[in-house]
């Protein structure tokens, strides 16, 4: 097997992977519907909408939640 | 110290929108006269012999492509980042001394490489690759420029309330990681002063001229690589951080889909990058890289798709605002006319269309409606949002608005649809041969044809530029007005008649 076959082996190999890879992220995001943190990804949309300095994060930093 | 409220500090964001304007209107301007020239080519010496080596076509048509990409595009995206940033992150840039420094110290080093790439263009410094034109010291420049929007990137996360980023800040970080690496790796190059003859005599360059690292077709595949995603990183993915944001706020609707959102980013990521290949169809590169480019390229209506249907779909059940908002039509018809481009783009990257397409004016049609429709739109719908918040003051005029929503959009139908028939009728008749294999024209044959389409083209941008002073001037009143509003916690802009 010379270079050039062997990179066309690894490109075929790469493109099935990431092809896979990105329709398992498909099924996982509209499987789970929640993130590995229990929050509705559709929930993440308030981020843009209450976007006030004092308007409550959807999930704040932790040394915040001490305070 | 007096014990004020907290409340986000846009200084950084109003000095880029000021950048924003100031370089639209050089850019765009630029454009218009050379896209008059090539319809009259007297311009090209209408300032006289002696400044024609400064005002001709060829001199000039850098200035324009880097100062909308560069400098209208960027600012912009500088812009609307200092504003998003902030808002989604819920931290302000008052609470970081150092963020702020970093901020205003980014601002003067790009008008400082600003003026450096204008002044150098101007005398005809150049290293001749396409959005690349910008010799070592100023790329050099411009990699610190750049590195110091990273850290105020990266700073802002690092000191920020809300723990998730929102899909608007993977979209910048995105144009921060993407601009960097292609910026670096396509101006590897050596000033000629370093680089001996084989004689071995020395001192032969120039400190000002430099030549690429890349040989032969390993350059031109590795610009076209830059070339291509610099579409991508400049104009794409961060146009989507800002439509991402200011469509759901300035209409109030959660994002129809956020993980569409999330997926479309991921698909964009994985395919751009490799469809730069269909600007080299039909050359010295390796056949299967071009199909590759080519195949990459119809792949990537997907991701596309995925977000400007989601953009969209966000006004679903609220479309009679588009209808009462001149502020949403731009939006909407910015994710139309993205829907328009990244569909026109994969058919003129499929082999058999691009034997046709390849270096007429259909190409720069197509990257017009891009540019003027989604690029230019969106820019300006965002800082039509961001003027009532930084400013305080109410937007001066909605009529105003209208107006040149109508004007600019009728500059880029004109725009297009004039490219299209030039283009096809270049395509056409480069190609048309006798039965023994004669070309049927010859090349002047095709300008004589092209004249009046040019000349509509020209218009075309005359009217989008028009469009642009009426955008400036309502900003600058704007600015200048007295009718203080409190608009930080409204979604709809507050306008005047």
């Amino acid at each position: 097997m010379d270079l050039n076959e062997f990179a066309a082996y690894g490109y075929f190999f790469l493109v099935v992977f990431l092809v896979v890879g990105l329709y398992s992220y498909i099924y996982h995001l509209y499987k789970n519907r929640k993130d590995a943190t229990g929050v509705d990804y559709e929930h993440y949309s308030n981020m843009a909408l209450h976007d006030d300095i004092d308007s409550t994060p959807v999930k704040p930093v932790s040394h915040e939640k001490e305070n | 110290m007096e014990n004020r409220p907290l409340e986000y500090d846009y200084t950084v964001a109003k000095m880029f929108m000021l950048t924003t304007i100031i370089l639209g209107i050089v850019g765009m301007a630029i454009g218009v006269f050379i896209a008059f020239e090539l319809a009259f080519p007297g311009l090209n010496t209408v300032f006289g012999e002696g400044l024609a080596e400064y005002t001709n076509f060829s001199r000039l048509r850098p200035l324009h492509t880097d100062a909308v990409a560069f400098g209208f595009t960027v600012s912009g995206i500088f812009a609307t980042w200092f504003y998003v940033g902030q808002r989604v992150l819920k931290v302000s840039m008052a609470e970081s001394k150092f963020l702020m420094f970093i901020g205003k110290l980014q601002f003067w080093l790009y008008v400082i490489g600003v003026a450096a790439v204008v002044v150098s263009l101007f005398m005809g410094y150049t290293t001749s690759k396409e959005y690349a034109e910008f010799e070592w010291p100023i790329d050099i420049a411009i990699v610190v420029v750049w590195v110091l929007w990273g850290v105020s990137i990266f700073g802002l996360i690092g000191i920020r309330r809300e723990k998730s980023l929102y899909i608007s800040v993977w979209y910048y970080i995105a144009t921060f990681l993407g601009v960097a690496m292609l910026y670096l790796f396509n101006n590897m190059e050596v000033p000629t002063m370093l680089a001996t003859s084989p004689a071995g005599e020395g001192a032969i360059g120039d400190w000002m001229h430099s030549v690429s690292m890349y040989a032969g077709t390993n350059d031109a595949l590795v610009q076209w690589w830059y070339g291509h995603n610099a579409v991508a990183f400049v104009f794409t993915v961060p146009i989507i951080a800002m439509i991402y944001y200011f469509l759901p706020k300035e209409s109030g609707q959660a994002i129809y889909s956020y993980k569409l959102s999330l997926l479309s980013f991921w698909g964009l990521m994985f395919v751009y990058l490799w469809a730069g290949g269909h600007h080299l169809l039909f050359s010295t590169v390796p056949d299967w890289m071009q199909t590759m480019g080519s195949i990459f390229s119809v792949i990537l209506i997907l991701p596309s798709w995925g977000s400007a249907i989601n953009m969209l779909l966000t006004m679903k059940g609220e479309w009679q605002q588009v209808a009462a908002s001149p502020l949403i039509k731009f939006m909407v018809l910015a994710s139309t006319f993205y829907m328009f481009s990244t569909l026109e783009g994969p058919i003129q990257a499929i082999k058999s269309v691009n034997a046709i397409a390849h270096f007429t004016d259909w190409i720069v049609g197509h990257v017009h409606d891009g540019t003027l429709g989604w690029v230019g739109f969106m820019i300006i719908a965002a800082l039509y949002h961001m003027a009532p918040r930084v400013f305080k003051r109410e937007l001066y005029s909605k009529s105003l608005m209208a107006a040149q929503f109508w004007i600019q959009t009728l500059g880029i139908v004109l725009y297009f649809t004039s490219m299209w028939i030039a283009g096809i009728t270049q395509g056409m008749m480069w190609r048309a041969h006798d039965e023994f294999g004669n070309l049927a024209y010859s090349f002047i044959d095709t300008v004589d044809v092209l004249h009046p389409y040019y000349a509509l083209r020209g218009t075309g941008g005359l009217l989008y530029l028009a469009g642009f002073f009426i955008f400036a001037y309502n900003i600058y009143k704007t600015w200048t007005s007295n009718k203080e509003v409190d608009a930080e916690r409204l979604n709809a802009s507050p306008m005047g008649a």
